[in-house]
């Protein structure tokens, strides 16, 4: 079992620029079911996609492939077509919530961004927009979603991950995969790793994701990445006291951050006092999540809280 | 990113917001001449003298080469010495203002230089209130906040006596409601011609910062003068660096004067750098590992000297412009290079280490951690590249070898 992407996610692109489309190949070699991409310039044309494949993704195909996936103008045609249940978004900023909104709109039930940059008042208006819509947002500026060896979407290298018994949450990009590592690494492996974005307004969060690993069987234990700036990691804690029944890990990134200055991630700041370090670190310590004192220790943390 | 109050005063006033009549002024007969305008002008000799730096506090601050002069300052000299006695008394604080180091509580103990000044006209001031609209993550929206506690520090207000602020959340479909307008004006104690004022002016400052994709407005203090009107004596505005692309007007007004050079150097290369004050440069791949990588040096006993985030590429060229920056510290006894190489294969950024090092030289210790597709080829080039560099096999390997060899 994992939560959100599995073998049945069949996966929409949206955005197929440079990135967006070496990202679909490589999800593609990974073993992902990309059936559709929206690209309005190149609707009704087909992108193929050929190469290698990953052999770190999904187990027992040929060693070479060879995908077609038809380019429609819009999401809803695109849906209408390949009965997708999830998206990619790919689309630059300046369009990005908009390309959110329309893939919510075509209710399609999971909606991942990757975009870097998007406005906030973009995001607040996309965030209204979704509003009770049964779709989940995830992103933006995060690195994706990836249940080991059946799905991948978003930009992660696939090869760090292994299937497994951890779920894993996480704020950042690099820090993810620095997890992601050492749970292959010491055996212990991933069910899904999730990118939830470095934005101050973004779909998921953490306690969104917690909820779910809590009533996935298959993952025994989560580690959670947070850092500096907002109080999801807080909320987080107190989610993880109250209700958390697996074992939870930790580490907060940004100890040394100074006040009021933004730390690369548009989310990741101090300010007003709100959002430090400390603050989390003490949240989290006192509703018994296991907190790494560095972020090479985030494995055998782990591997600890699991008894 | 930050502007001045004067430019704030801008925006907010050619949008419609009360502002005190006030003019700009970098030399002190500038100063003098704004003095003299302003007086002709409102018929009021009292003048105000503010300080124009990117950092709150100005009011309480002081001057580290004048330890008696705060960085605002009112002059009443007009009143019974008449307009000429203002001029020279503006004159005098010009001099010794500009080109002086403002401390206050937000600038650190090293100030900032003052190069500018906002001379404007004195106001009768019966009230000072709080009022700013900023976002709210934890809601995903603007909101806004008011107090009657104006001219205080908001953040120690809210800290002793949360009860004193007001809160109202905006609806980005609607704005801020009528409703919610009134309700605040009437909590804060305000009835009549003024509070149909105040509900005018909150109303605006909610669509300006939406128009303008400010993330922070801030009017501390809103006054309500003897005579019953409304201003924003004070203004402050930030904005959301991703959507200046849809304000020229507003990015025109970015100081580089006010930002770190070489955080400016490193914007124009494509890297995310703030200097620090440790003396272990790092140079790392996203912005969480960034961040993390300072927080490592620090628990094995080192000082990171900067947070700097290549981010996802790190070519020859941004590998030589990071290495460039980092060294032009002079507190910098060492690098550690961090590098979680996702989709970029490590032999790419050895090359790209390397030559970034032949290009520009290497003057301090290196220790290099790279982790990621082909990481044994990208290591093997870095040890047969004939550099001194040395390797790490993880993220705390590194951090304790950078930490031992700067000492």
């Amino acid at each position: 079992m994992s939560i959100l992407v599995s073998k049945e996610t069949r996966l929409i692109v949206q955005g197929l620029g440079k990135t967006g489309r070496f990202h679909a190949d490589r999800s593609i070699a990974y073993g992902t079911n990309v059936v559709a991409a929206v690209h309005p310039s190149r609707a009704g044309k087909t992108e193929i996609f050929e190469g290698d494949i990953d052999e770190s993704g999904v187990p027992d195909r040929a060693g070479t492939y060879r995908v077609e996936v038809p380019i429609f103008r819009t999401v809803e045609a695109a849906v209408a077509a390949s009965q997708a249940n999830a998206t990619v978004v790919f689309v630059p900023p300046a369009g990005a919530a908009d390309a959110i909104m329309e893939a919510a709109a075509a209710s399609v039930p999971l909606i991942v961004a990757i975009t870097e940059g998007v406005p906030v008042a973009d995001m607040v208006e996309a965030k209204r927009y979704l509003g009770d819509k049964p779709v989940r947002l995830v992103g933006p500026n995060c690195p994706g979603v990836i249940t080991p060896q059946e799905c991948r979407i978003g930009i992660m290298p696939g090869y760090i991950h292994q299937s497994g018994r951890i779920g894993v949450i996480s704020r950042s990009g690099t820090l993810t995969y620095e997890a992601v590592y050492q749970l292959t690494r010491l055996g212990l492996g991933q069910t899904t790793a999730v990118g939830i974005g470095g934005d101050p307004v973004n779909g998921t969060n953490f306690v969104d994701v917690l909820e779910m690993f809590n009533d996935d069987p298959a993952t025994e234990g989560v580690i959670m990445i947070g850092e500096i700036g907002g109080t999801a990691e807080e909320d987080a804690a107190v989610f993880v006291a109250e209700q958390m029944r697996k074992p939870v890990a930790g580490f907060i990134a940004g100890t040394t951050a100074p006040p009021g200055r933004r730390m690369g991630h548009a989310g990741a700041i101090i300010s007003g006092g709100k959002g430090t370090a400390a603050a989390k670190i003490d949240a989290m310590h006192d509703a018994g999540i296991a907190l790494a004192p560095t972020p090479s220790d985030m494995g055998s943390a782990m591997l600890e809280a699991l008894g | 990113m930050k502007i001045h109050e004067y430019q704030a005063k801008q925006l907010l006033a050619a949008r419609g917001i009360p502002t005190p009549r006030g003019l700009v002024a970098t030399t002190k007969t500038e100063a003098e001449n704004a003095a003299r305008t302003l007086i002709a002008e409102t018929g009021n000799p009292v003048v105000v003298v503010k300080s124009q730096i990117h950092a709150g506090g100005r009011g309480k601050g002081r001057f580290a080469e004048h330890p008696d002069l705060k960085g605002v300052n009112v002059v009443l000299a007009g009143r019974d010495g008449g307009p000429e006695a203002a001029v020279a008394e503006v004159g005098a604080l010009a001099e010794k203002m500009i080109g002086s180091t403002l401390v206050t509580i937000q600038t650190g103990e090293s100030g900032k230089e003052v190069n500018r000044l906002y001379v404007e006209q004195g106001l009768d001031i019966a009230r000072e209130l709080y009022l700013a609209v900023l976002l709210d993550r934890s809601v995903g929206r603007n909101i806004v906040m008011a107090s009657t506690e104006g001219g205080m520090d908001i953040e120690a207000v809210a800290q002793e006596s949360p009860d004193k602020i007001l809160r109202e959340e905006v609806d980005p479909a609607i704005g801020l409601a009528m409703f919610q307008a009134n309700s605040l004006g009437w909590e804060l104690g305000l009835e009549g011609d003024i509070h149909a004022k105040f509900v005018a002016f909150v109303t605006r400052l909610v669509e300006i910062a939406t128009e303008l994709d400010a993330d922070l407005v801030e009017i501390n203090p809103l006054v309500i003068t003897g005579e019953g009107e409304v201003f924003a004596l004070d203004g402050k505005m930030s904005f959301d660096d991703n959507a200046l692309y849809r304000h020229p007007e507003v990015a025109e007004m970015r100081d580089e004067s006010e930002e770190d050079p070489a955080e400016l150097e490193a914007k124009e290369t494509g890297l995310s750098y703030i200097k620090l004050d440790g003396s272990i440069g790092c140079m790392v791949n996203g912005a969480g590992l960034a961040m993390s990588t300072m927080d490592i040096i620090k628990h094995f006993g080192g000082e990171p000297a900067n947070f700097l985030d290549v981010g996802g590429g790190a070519n020859a060229e941004q590998v030589a412009a990071a290495i460039r920056i980092i060294t032009a510290d002079p507190n910098v006894k060492g690098i550690f290079v961090n590098i979680f190489g996702g989709i970029m294969k490590c032999d790419t950024i050895a090359a790209g280490i390397i030559d970034g090092i032949n290009e520009v030289g290497l003057s301090v210790p290196m220790v290099v951690r790279l982790e990621g597709t082909n990481v044994e080829i990208g290591k093997q080039m870095l040890d047969e590249s004939g550099l001194n560099l040395t390797t790490a096999i993880d993220m705390k390997d590194g951090a304790q070898k950078i930490v031992a060899l700067a000492r």
